[in-house]
């Protein structure tokens, strides 16, 4: 089982949960398979052409995937994926 | 450098810290800081900075202060409501610390003045709200070569990096290159925050200032941090340098400023 951290702004896709376990051999497979346990997270990560978005960074516990072989990076049990989108907040927010 | 006597007494405290010692308090006594923004960040970060002897402080933010940004705002007070927030800013902070020059600017950057203040500091802490201001910021630090400490936040989750491209470490585009689509901001006004994290990264930025003036310990220069108020988790994951990144990069494609007009609303 690979853990994958949910940021604030996507938790209303996973009813709130801030981890949930997912399964698969890349990154690229494990966003297909929450995307089928979560509808729609997907169309949240990427873009028309299926890339990752790029103000949400991925990382394969501390490693931003951008840097590994992006979504054909391998994943294996015991690894943490986290998601972690911009964020702006600061004067008002 | 010569301090007076109720200065070597108010800083005693950390005077005593071997990292600091006459040498880096009077290297804070020099440092001049922009926080940019004085609301939720800006607040801690003006406050600690200004107590720890920083001696010059530049506020800059265009708005008045509200009774409902005294919950995480702790730089203004009940009766300030209705001022303008560096003017209510600058009254705190010359009460918390009279050594301490502030100097406001109560107009919201923008890229019309940030290349006339940059020259004039050391570092920016960066505490806006949005962001078109968080790229001008980064891409402006970067052509001015000043070190800039982001902070953000947003509900229970914050974010702080150090960036120092001009000593060869990441900028903000090189972790994330572009701000995302207005459609896929969430609204800012109904996406609220605990007043208590404003606090958290706002302090935290404020160390990381602290150890750049006095060039001690390790720094976020290389790293994001992220903190979960929540879950009460604080993660560090490496934040590489991009060579492909279109401002630092070695082919870069932005080379001016530009705004950014990134709506808060969806
Ligand atoms: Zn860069």
């Amino acid at each position: 089982m690979i853990t994958i951290r949910i940021p604030t702004p996507l938790r209303s896709m996973t009813g709130g949960k801030s981890e949930i376990e997912g399964k698969g051999a890349s990154i690229g497979e494990l966003i297909e398979q929450m995307n089928a346990d979560h509808p729609g997270l997907k169309d949240r990560l990427c873009d028309e052409q299926g890339e990752i978005r790029r103000f949400i960074n991925v990382y394969l516990n501390e490693e931003d995937i951008r840097f590994l072989t992006g979504k054909d990076t391998p994943v294996k049990d015991g690894d943490e994926v986290s998601i972690v989108p911009a964020i702006a907040g600061g004067a008002h927010d | 450098m010569e301090f007076t006597e109720s200065e070597l007494e108010r800083y005693s405290r950390q005077i005593i810290l071997k990292e600091v010692g006459g040498r880096g308090q009077y290297a804070l006594k020099r440092a001049r800081a922009l926080v940019v923004g004085a609301g939720g960040l800006g607040s801690p970060i003006a406050m600690y900075l200004g107590a720890a002897g920083v001696g010059t402080i530049g506020l800059i933010d265009g708005d008045a202060v509200d009774l409902s940004n005294l919950q995480r705002q702790v730089l203004h007070t009940t009766p300030h409501v209705g001022m303008p927030k560096v003017e209510s800013g600058r009254q705190l902070l010359e009460a918390l610390n009279p050594d301490v020059r502030v100097t406001t600017y109560q107009e919201p950057l923008d890229a019309g003045n940030i290349m006339t203040l940059l020259p004039d500091y050391d570092l920016v802490l960066d505490g806006s709200d949005n962001f078109g201001t968080r790229f001008l910021v980064n891409d402006a630090c970067f052509f001015a070569r000043k070190t800039l400490i982001s902070g953000s936040i947003f509900r229970f989750e914050g974010q702080l990096a150090t960036i120092k491209p001009h000593e060869g470490h990441p900028c903000y585009r090189c972790l994330y290159p572009e701000p995302p689509p207005a459609g896929l901001v969430p609204n800012c006004q109904e996406a609220g925050v605990l007043g208590v994290l404003a606090g958290t990264i706002g302090v935290l930025q404020a160390n990381e200032a602290i150890k750049e003036i006095l060039k001690t310990g390790e720094t976020l220069a290389n790293h994001l941090l992220i903190y979960d108020a929540l879950d009460m988790t604080f993660r560090k994951v490496r934040r590489p340098k991009d060579p492909r990144c279109p401002l630092c990069g070695t082919a870069p494609t932005i080379t001016a400023l530009e705004e950014h007009h990134v709506s808060c609303r969806l």
